[in-house]
């Protein structure tokens, strides 16, 4: 800033010509806001949206004619429209984009945006607003979405003047896919939907506060090189930036250039193919054995575009203790959040790796690779002794849900795009299912919403006819507890034609609740029974998913008995002119094993009922440690107790 | 790690500076980012400054280190933010501008006033009962002044709350590219 002169101070004369705040653009071509709006969304290469109109958005959906270059798929709840484009956004790689009104509308739109934050999905929601006289005024359907969406969005806008319409939602849609996508809110005003304007294409972007870094420092990678070549038991952490930036490819390049065993979050489930194997399969709470055991034991904990969530580590003080930490993640803010890395490398994670793997490749030119001989006997003799196994016989004869989930993943195509709902069958699904290829498990991570998982699975078939022709089938993972929560999606996935596959793993019960009730509640089985698949004659069976779906149009089909079951996925397999919904009735008392108590530190890893490997030092790679079958007593953890209790009912 | 709440008993004071673009609203998304964070802000300012794309918050606050970097990413995050320093306290000029309503009466009134003059601050209300006194400065100053005004009752206190700068030519806008926009 220049100070000024004295004289230039107290002078008559004005500086400069001061601007006029207010720019009168008559350049382009004179329409409403409304038609500005979807004529952006045109513009931005927009080609399939979701949502539900209504009076505070009517101006927009007017707008949207026969030959309007997007495809608009009406759904039957705005969770569903938000669930559908995320679903749409993780399949495809592009941002997901609603239209939905104002008020209930918006409201309903906040479970989705909230979880397609946390798990960094980039999404637009566009919400109708009551005009800008009444805001604030307690109108018909007023609500403050942008103050209600504040903390769980990237960013949001209030759009009042028409003419601000396309730079916002280019703005938008920039913010929501670059550096750590995410949600962005735009609530447009009747007012500027209704107000004159004049279009013109491109839009200048204003973002000064905004400027994401892709691209890493040069001294970190040297640093991080110079740690691969001191550590004997690296592994490398995956998590779902790793998936956003698509760097599967980099991925198994630096695994395999290391030699070091890739552990992967919910969201990473098939960023390298699990017949890779390098792939332990998925770390922390439910994790494999292997993945939570390499992760406590490695030297060297690479975390790649992973946020070190606590169903990861467990109890944080206690998770990989003795590690050096390597970070890489495009949001700074990650980086030292929950723990403090040894080298910190900001950046996108595929931009990075190459750098990365560069880095490597020119010190083992000069110096070799490390041997990791030892570290993979002792990894191996842990995939030996602790593979993921389940009783596939139950107590009181219906299906097991594992072998359920194994016996889907048997007979899909190799191309099979898996959606899931929430709890225990969630965890089966991303432990029992070989994912070849990434882009292709869509999940509900860091929010955890129940009801996620059928419009999602829509999202994801569209993204699926839109991107390739339709030939990757949609295989849908439900809890029957998950699927009640947006079960009117039927329609949309009948009329809208997105013949998803739906397998309803119906233990008649809340079951992942169900399962801590038994193991920490004292099987005080306190509100998780729903009621919907119990055998028993004088208890109501409600309701009948296989009329539910008939109701909709939909195939439907009962599974009982493993032939039935085969019958079914087969048959189903074939059907692909509608959606198809499988009611498998499957063992309510049935666990997810391995588990780690929430709270506890990972090494109390519970294998099975009395089995705590970790506890027992198991380390060695005699792989004839015999002690680690017999339960512990020396350990006050709740699960051996209770486990070891319902050990005796569930095993025979 | 984490370490929260993120203000305790014995945290160091800390004086953030930070630049956002002037639009409604910018103000409820930072106030949210500390407050779910539970960092207690002791005092908060908001103004213009000299560009009119521009507003400047002042906080300052007892925190812990790490929270307080964590806090500052996340502050980051926010796109109107534009810019944000933990200002150092030997390295900036902090002044905040208080009104204090102490009761005096003709017994005791020129005991006050004489504390007045010594603190060279200003009276700018008189009344029988009670004198209102303008005073401006660092917190060490005012903190003093309190101390010495409060065996004699006071009425009623407002602080603006601290506002600060560094000291030298250069500005914190200088290299921040203008926001052009001034509504959402
Ligand atoms: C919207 C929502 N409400 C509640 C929960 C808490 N919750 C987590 S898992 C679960 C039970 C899931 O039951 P179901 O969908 O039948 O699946 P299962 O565990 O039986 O496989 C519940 C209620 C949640 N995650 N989301």
């Amino acid at each position: 800033m220049v100070s000024p002169t004295p004289l230039q101070a107290f002078s008559a004369v004005p500086k400069a010509p001061t601007k006029t705040s207010k720019q009168t653009l008559v350049d382009g071509e004179k329409m409403t806001g409304a038609q500005a709006l979807i004529r952006t969304l045109e513009d931005l290469g927009v080609q399939d949206v979701f949502g539900i109109p209504g009076g505070a958005i009517l101006p927009v959906y007017h707008q949207i004619h026969d030959d309007t270059k997007f495809r608009f798929v009406l759904m039957r709840h705005e969770q569903g429209a938000g669930h559908a484009a995320e679903g749409y956004a993780v399949a495809t790689g592009r941002v997901g984009v609603c239209i939905v009104t104002s008020g209930p509308g918006a409201t309903n739109m906040v479970t989705p945006i909230a979880d397609a934050n946390m798990d960094s999905v980039p999404l637009v929601v566009i919400s109708g607003q009551v005009g800008i006289d009444s805001i604030g005024t307690d109108a018909f359907q007023e609500a403050d979405t942008v103050g209600i969406t504040y903390p769980v969005v990237k960013h949001s806008y209030l759009v009042t003047d028409a003419q601000d319409i396309p730079r916002v939602l280019a703005e938008a849609h920039y913010i929501a896919r670059s550096g750590r996508p995410g949600p962005v809110v735009v609530d447009v005003s009747k007012t500027a939907q209704v107000g004159e304007m004049y279009y013109s294409w491109p839009q200048k972007m204003i973002l000064p506060g905004y400027n994401p870094t892709t691209k890493p420092h040069g001294h970190v990678l040297r640093e991080a090189a110079k740690l691969f070549e001191q550590s004997y038991r690296p592994v490398l952490y995956v998590g779902g930036g790793a998936m956003r930036s698509n760097a599967g490819a980099q991925v198994k390049e630096l695994a395999d250039l290391t030699d070091s065993p890739i552990v992967t979050t919910l969201p990473a489930r098939g960023i390298v193919p699990d017949s890779d194997p390098k792939v332990l399969g998925m770390l922390g709470m439910h994790g494999t054995l292997a993945a939570t055991a390499a992760t406590q034991k490695c030297d060297l904990l690479v975390a790649i575009g992973a946020r070190f969530d606590d169903r990861v580590t467990g109890k944080m003080d206690a998770f990989a203790p003795a590690a050096r930490v390597i970070h890489i993640d495009i949001d700074p803010a990650e980086i030292g959040k929950r723990r403090q890395p040894d080298v910190p490398i900001v950046g996108d994670v595929a931009e990075v790796l190459d750098a990365l793997n560069a880095e490597i490749k020119r010190g083992q030119a000069i110096r070799g690779a490390t041997n990791l001989k030892p570290w993979w006997n002792l990894i191996n003799s842990w995939r030996e002794k602790y593979p993921m196994k389940y009783d596939e016989a139950t107590p009181d004869g219906t299906l097991s849900p594992q072998w359920v989930v194994e016996e889907l993943s048997r007979q899909a195509a190799p191309s099979t795009i898996w959606v899931s709902g929430v709890g225990q069958h969630q965890m089966w699904a991303s432990q029992l299912i070989d994912f070849e290829n990434p882009h292709s498990w869509i999940s509900s991570g860091g929010l955890g919403t129940m009801g996620f998982g059928l419009p999602a699975a829509i999202g994801a078939r569209v993204g699926s006819s839109r991107d390739f022709g339709g030939k990757k089938p949609v295989w849908l993972i439900d809890g029957d507890g998950s699927f009640q929560m947006t079960s009117e999606e039927l329609a949309a996935a009948f009329i809208d034609n997105a013949p998803v596959k739906i397998a309803i793993l119906n233990n008649s019960v809340y079951g992942m609740v169900r399962q801590w009730q038994t193991l920490f509640y004292d099987k005080h089985y306190s509100q998780t029974s729903i009621r919907d698949g119990e055998n028993t004659e004088d208890i109501i069976n409600v309701p009948d998913f296989v009329k539910l779906a008939e109701a909709y149009s939909c195939v439907g089909i009962r599974a009982t008995t493993q032939d039935e079951a085969k019958a079914a996925i087969k048959r189903a397999n074939e059907i692909n002119d509608r959606p198809v919904l499988i009611d498998f009735r499957v063992y309510k008392d049935a666990m997810v094993w391995p588990m780690v108590a929430a709270g506890q530190s990972n090494d109390t890893v519970t294998y099975k009922p009395g089995v705590q490997p970790l506890l027992h030092n198991d380390t060695s790679d005699s792989g004839s440690d015999s002690s680690a079958d017999e339960p512990q007593t020396d350990t006050d953890n709740a699960i051996v107790a209770a486990g070891a209790a319902s050990t005796a009912q569930s095993e025979k | 790690m984490a370490i929260y709440p993120a203000s305790t008993p014995h945290s160091e004071r800390h004086t953030l500076s930070v630049l956002v673009e002037n639009r409604p609203g910018v103000l409820a998304r930072i106030a949210g980012l500390f407050a779910r964070r539970a960092f207690n802000i002791n005092s908060l300012s908001v103004s213009p400054t000299e560009r009119p794309d521009i507003s400047r918050v002042t906080v300052t606050a007892d925190v812990e280190q790490v929270p307080l970097e964590q806090i500052i990413k996340q502050l980051n995050k926010l796109l109107h933010v534009l810019k944000i320093v933990d200002l150092d306290n030997t390295d900036a000029v902090e002044r905040e501008l208080v009104l204090i309503k102490v009761a005096a009466n003709e017994t005791n009134r020129s005991d006050v006033l004489e504390i007045v003059r010594l603190f060279r601050v200003r009276v700018v209300d008189v009344h029988p009962e009670s004198l209102t006194i303008e005073a401006t400065g660092a917190e060490g100053k005012i903190d003093a002044l309190l101390g010495l005004l409060h065996d004699y009752g006071i009425i009623e206190l407002v602080r603006s709350g601290a506002v600060a700068v560094t000291r030298g030519p250069h500005a914190l806008s200088e290299k921040v590219v203008g926001s052009e926009i001034r509504g959402r």
